[in-house]
């Protein structure tokens, strides 16, 4: 069977703007994206130029974009992808500056992952007893199945308009360390991410959880990043706030009172208060701001639910 | 078929004419409809971030007051609550050690139990496949001929193991319904991107920027309108518009969003012949008035 690749070519030296070129392959059973490419390689265009290791979803080299999503070319089926998009469209990472063809700069990514400490931190060598390090990996839901293919970082939406958040990558990285027992540095990394480009630039649009292939959920983990913050006192900020009044207010009210959160949320902070006072009153003019003093059916059976929940914990 | 209709909060709170238009829309289709009036918060995925356990008890308790009332399809008309309580009800329904435990609380607490019989659908789902675009093309009185952009929203694609309706590379049920009130859907990247709504508050210039982003590509197709199946999309890309066009001047000082942004049963509303005063379409902060007059 004769398939067209439809290939993104760009060499920043001679190519004033990044542009399309067609191949055709013989595409015998079987046959991966990632020995398509190769065969172009060989046989018809030698500049075509990708990275590629083991073959088998271990290096994480080929990561590249086809039909639009982060795919391992090396994973991927070409007649399965054809069947499914009826093309095949390969260009390089999003996000991430190209050097030529499918070719990306890592250098920004791997400056990301060191920024979180990613190793395990003792003081004096202490060591901790086997017996803690049972059921580990259960509790590092996968955090350490990541093969730093960057698929995530490609296709977060947070990085995509604010290039300094940390990222899903070094951020399950970073939990994957904050779940060992063995760590004595939790809290001190978990200061860290709180700053500006940390656990709170995430939004939750679940593409990490998506496109990983090794099923490492990014954004699971730094949701428990997050708890992990709360519980070790990292509360009083807006983010952090975020989810403590929110779950309150439905714990006292059943459902959300979007006139209360707000308010809640930035108690104390003049200038974000500040910022949300024209909008509230926008809000008010068109209706848009509900009664918040409604007793709503159905709240007493949430607040029976909290309760048993707290006299578990 | 009957269905157990889940408002959310924000059709009863923030977007009230989410509800309105989706009553005037379900009412004209016929639509078998039992509104859940003692419902609670999905969570958004807000309360799972404190306490998991506690987020599920509270959608199990949406979904077996569903199963107590002999229905097993919930209707949403939220793409953020379609993700979560479906999301969750995936997971009762396949884990048991997940599900018992679930129950234990529950039990304890108001006395339900859930024994993952029911399936939970949005609105749009329901109109491509249950109803079907063939039926819903009888009540299209007033095609709407003009172009519109299609805003999915993250939770009603992903993570796609807990969703499944729609491809979550090439979904098309929106662009679906867009022809089927005789618009023209607009193609653009945005189109399955976050709107920036769960940092609205705390981290207000990364979703500034996504909805400048989103509504500006829009806007560069050629959208007359954005379309979306969530409120949450609804209050971020309408009400921070301005504040994004701001952002989007300081470094494109010639450039203008202004792009209406419909909840989806207003966009049916219209072309089933309701005024836009009955969809609620004053509410928004964005002005839908050259839209409505593009299509009158």
């Amino acid at each position: 069977m004769r398939v067209k690749l439809t290939v993104q070519k760009f060499n920043p030296d001679v190519d004033p703007k990044p542009y399309k070129k067609d191949y055709f392959v013989e595409a015998s059973r079987g046959m991966t994206l990632l020995t398509a490419l190769l065969k172009i390689k060989a046989e018809i265009d030698g500049t075509l130029t990708f990275r590629a290791s083991c073959r088998a979803a271990i290096c994480g080299s080929c990561l590249m974009q086809v039909n639009g999503s982060q795919k391992l070319a090396c994973k991927l089926p070409l007649k399965e992808e054809l069947e499914h998009h009826g093309k095949i469209e390969v260009g390089p990472m999003a996000n991430m500056p190209v050097i030529k063809d499918m070719v990306v700069q890592m250098a920004p990514f791997w400056e990301k992952i060191k920024a979180v400490d990613p190793f395990l931190m003792t003081k004096n060598g202490v060591e901790v007893p086997t017996e803690a390090l049972k059921d580990l990996h259960e509790k590092l839901h996968n955090a350490d199945g990541c093969i730093m293919c960057g698929a995530c970082v490609s296709a977060c939406t947070s990085f995509e308009v604010s290039r300094g958040f940390l990222g899903p990558a070094a951020l399950a990285k970073a939990y994957r360390f904050q779940a060992d027992p063995r760590d004595q540095a939790h809290v001190p990394r978990l200061e860290a991410l709180q700053g500006p480009d940390g656990i709170w630039d995430c939004v939750r649009c679940n593409f990490c959880v998506q496109v990983c292939p090794k099923d490492v959920r990014p954004m699971e983990q730094i949701v428990r990043l997050r708890r992990l913050s709360i519980g070790a006192g990292f509360s009083e900020s807006v983010e952090a706030r975020h989810i403590t009044e929110f779950t309150k207010v439905v714990g006292d009210e059943g459902r959300l009172n979007e006139t209360l959160l707000p308010i809640l949320m930035t108690w104390g902070n003049l200038k974000k208060m500040l910022r949300i006072i024209p909008l509230g009153i926008k809000m008010f003019l068109h209706g848009k701001t509900p009664f918040p003093f409604k007793r709503v059916p159905g709240r007493d059976e949430v607040r029976a639910i909290f309760k048993r929940w707290e006299k578990t914990k | 078929m009957k269905y157990a209709l889940f408002p959310g909060c924000a059709s009863k709170g923030a977007t009230p004419e989410l509800y309105t238009s989706t009553m005037k829309v379900v009412g004209r289709l016929g639509l078998d409809i039992v509104e859940l009036e003692a419902f609670n918060c999905c969570g958004a995925g807000v309360i799972s971030e404190a306490d998991p356990d506690l987020a599920y008890t509270l959608n199990a308790r949406t979904l077996a007051t569903a199963e107590k009332m002999g229905i097993n399809n919930v209707m949403t008309i939220c793409g953020t609550c379609q993700g979560i309580l479906g999301g969750a009800n995936k997971n009762l329904q396949e884990d048991d050690a997940l599900r018992d435990r679930i129950n234990r609380a529950l039990k304890d607490a108001t006395g339900l139990e859930y024994h993952g019989t029911v399936e939970v659908k949005h609105l749009q789902w329901i109109l491509v496949k249950d109803f079907g675009l063939d039926e819903l093309s009888k009540f299209i009185t007033h095609p709407l001929n003009v172009s519109i952009a299609p805003f999915y929203g993250c939770y009603i694609l992903r993570p796609s193991r807990a969703t499944g309706f729609d491809d979550w590379e090439n979904p098309t049920s929106l662009e679906k319904l867009i022809r089927a009130v005789g618009a023209y859907p607009v193609e653009y990247d945005g189109r399955t991107k976050c709107c920036g709504f769960p940092v609205l508050l705390e981290k207000d210039q990364i979703a500034l920027s996504m909805v400048a982003k989103n509504v500006g590509e829009a806007k560069e197709k050629g959208s007359d309108a954005m379309v979306t199946p969530c409120p949450l999309c609804h209050m971020s890309l309408d009400i921070y518009q301005d504040r994004a066009e701001d952002r989007l001047q300081q470094t494109r000082p010639d450039e203008t969003l202004g792009v209406p942004i419909l909840h989806l049963p207003q966009l049916l509303g219209l072309a089933m012949g309701f005024s836009p005063k009955e969809l609620g379409m004053k509410r928004h902060l964005v002005s839908t008035a050259p839209l409505i007059e593009k299509i009158q």
